[in-house]
């Protein structure tokens, strides 16, 4: 067989340390965080050829800022600030946050799926980092974060919105959006791997987002008449530091600490989900 | 020699299905191992051990002299795993496939896109470069699978049931390919179902059952423990039937099995000399023969012969599903 022939010339007397068998190539004890990085960079290229390949994928993304901002605008504009017009001025910053929630839960249900074909042992058995199919995956879905939001002000332009503060301003505003995005996109991962079928992930998601988006001041600026429980909660919840930090920052008014909160609320929510989203990685695929 | 894949007292279980029961394997620098065994037996769960995607319960097992458990970064730089269900992108373009591994391996961009048209034209997929994966049929999704195996030239090459599920073209298409890749002297742990591609591709043969090594040897040594093989001869005009099945039973000194839906007619021999005897009986009777073969046994041929129980099909253990694991 021409294997044993080969195989005599590719065996030489082993190497005095170590045992026998080992190959003449270089073989690498660890894999270092920049490769990981460039790993991880390598699977977002892929999320995004994925989306390219199949734009109707970002349908939802593309209808849901449409369909939310025409309901809320025309449902409560009236009744919450007298006008359509001024409501709009409250609403899409709020929407801004409340977006950005609901744009993450899609990374879950992708997740899970993929898991459930043969892609991710293919990953797996490759010398590459444990963690990059994992931020491959976070940091491909800005896309989803990008046409949410450029489909949101857009829209919202059209309708009439308008930007009262500098453009420096308003760029931080959404920085500040894709921040809390990221972050969030960690818990996403998290209930991809936790639910047992792609089917399920969307009904535990909704669980856990609604109180968030809606326990808020995305909808209103103005909290009081809340009972004094939902109060205290309004105030805690990320995603009102969030909406009230974009309404400061592209309609005025004082940011005061809610830049600050939105931050280590996201800088906590990373630290907390990605070592379990890790976690539950390891030991179901 | 130098022993490349080695596996030691590896048992696994998944809830209350004993997957592995002590599997002992062991294969030298440039051999190629075949795992022959039905649905269930094991093997796949071999092949997750050694390709470190799954922890053994119990049992040691080593690449290249690093083990699977401790040192499985580096068994990762040195293996390659071709999966049962192949495990491409159904969603990005062979291109894309193969310059995502290309680039995961650390390849430049420019030396990614030149290695991926190297391997597509390779593997016979050229035209198809540029078409989404999901478009390919059956046998062209094992290529592109074994060409995204085959582009970081791996020491130690998995392929986990290659032909299940292709149809004999394509099959044959595979092995030929295949073939080529073993050319390059890469070690191959290969699993399968079928006796004839253990026969035509491997070195040496372990045969698995619920989750034990029941016999090994070269192929050679295998088919001579088996003893038998089966002659099936079927006339162009099925009203000869019966004298095909006279002339069979003349030459091998038994009667032979007919069918009488398909006109076949099957006969166990020991003795491949028979199958010219018959040849020439027929030509003298001046039947025409529209089939006429000599097989392998079946794997159910071999099973019956080496552990006294058929292949059992449905004792599936679920090797693949993370639940279990």
């Amino acid at each position: 067989m021409t294997s044993q022939v080969t195989s005599a010339y590719a065996d030489p007397v082993p190497p005095l340390t170590g045992p026998p068998g080992r190959p003449g190539r270089e073989v690498r004890r660890r894999i270092g965080v920049g490769q990981a990085l460039a790993n991880g960079l390598t699977l977002a290229w892929r999320n995004v050829t994925q989306l390219k390949h199949s734009p109707e994928k970002l349908m939802d993304v593309t209808l849901m800022p449409i369909v939310f901002l025409v309901l809320f605008l025309y449902v409560f504009g009236g009744v919450v600030a007298g006008s359509t017009h001024a409501y709009l001025e409250i609403l899409l910053p709020g929407l801004v946050g409340q977006m950005a929630m609901f744009a993450s839960m899609g990374l879950g249900t992708a997740l899970c799926e993929d898991i459930h074909k043969g892609v991710f042992d293919r990953f797996r058995s490759l010398p590459i980092a444990r963690s990059s199919p994992l931020i491959g995956a976070v940091l491909g879905d800005t896309v989803r974060f990008l046409v949410v939001m450029v489909v949101l002000t857009a829209f919202g332009s059209a309708l009439g919105f308008r930007f009262h503060t500098s453009p420096l301003a308003i760029i931080a505003a959404y920085a500040l959006a894709y921040v809390f995005y990221m972050a969030i996109c960690w818990v996403s991962v998290l209930v991809g791997l936790v639910a047992p079928s792609p089917e399920t992930v969307q009904g535990i998601s909704f669980i856990w987002t609604m109180p968030l988006v809606f326990g808020s001041s995305v909808l209103l600026s103005n909290t009081r008449t809340m009972p004094g429980w939902l109060q205290a909660w309004v105030k805690v919840n990320p995603v009102s530091h969030l909406a009230d930090s974009v309404r400061a920052l592209t309609i005025g008014g004082p940011v005061g600490d809610h830049v600050i909160y939105t931050l280590v609320w996201a800088a906590g929510i990373v630290i907390v989900a990605f070592p379990l989203a890790m976690r539950m990685y390891r030991r179901r695929v | 020699m130098a022993i490349v894949i080695e596996a030691e007292g590896l048992t696994k279980r998944f809830g209350g299905t004993r997957a592995l029961a002590g599997v002992d394997i062991s294969a030298e620098s440039g051999q190629v191992l075949a795992l022959l065994g039905p649905n269930g037996a094991g093997k796949t769960t071999i092949v997750r051990v050694l390709s470190t995607l799954l922890r053994p319960d119990s049992g040691r097992a080593s690449i290249c002299g690093y083990d699977v458990e401790s040192e499985a970064v580096q068994v990762r730089q040195l293996i390659a795993l071709t999966g049962q269900y192949a495990s491409v992108d159904d969603e990005l373009t062979g291109t894309e496939n193969l310059i995502m591994i290309c680039r995961l391996l650390g390849m430049s961009r420019t030396a990614a896109r030149a290695r991926a048209r190297e391997m597509l034209g390779r593997f016979d997929l050229a035209d198809a470069a540029s078409r989404a994966v999901k478009t390919y049929s059956g046998g062209m999704r094992r290529r592109l699978d074994l060409a995204a195996s085959l582009v970081g030239e791996p020491e130690v090459l998995f392929l986990d049931e290659p032909t299940t599920g292709l149809d004999p073209r394509g099959r044959s298409e595979m092995w030929h390919t295949i073939r080529e890749v073993l050319a390059g002297g890469a070690t191959v742990l290969l699993t399968t179902q079928y006796l004839e591609e253990a026969d035509e591709l491997a070195d040496k043969i372990a045969v698995i059952d619920h989750g034990n090594v029941v016999a090994s040897g070269t192929p050679t040594e295998l088919k001579a423990r088996i003893g038998s093989q089966t002659l099936q001869v079927r006339a162009a005009d099925q009203t000869y039937t019966r004298q095909v099945a006279d002339a069979v039973a003349l030459v091998v000194g038994t009667r032979p099995d007919i069918s009488a839906d398909t006109g076949l007619v099957t006969s166990t021999i020991n003795d491949p000399a028979l199958l010219p005897a018959v040849v020439r009986l027929l030509d003298d009777l001046g039947i025409v023969a529209a089939e006429l073969a000599l097989r392998l046994p079946s794997l159910d041929e071999v099973f019956l012969t080496l552990t006294g129980h058929p292949a059992d099909e449905d004792a599936e253990a679920p090797a693949r599903d993370w639940r279990a694991a």
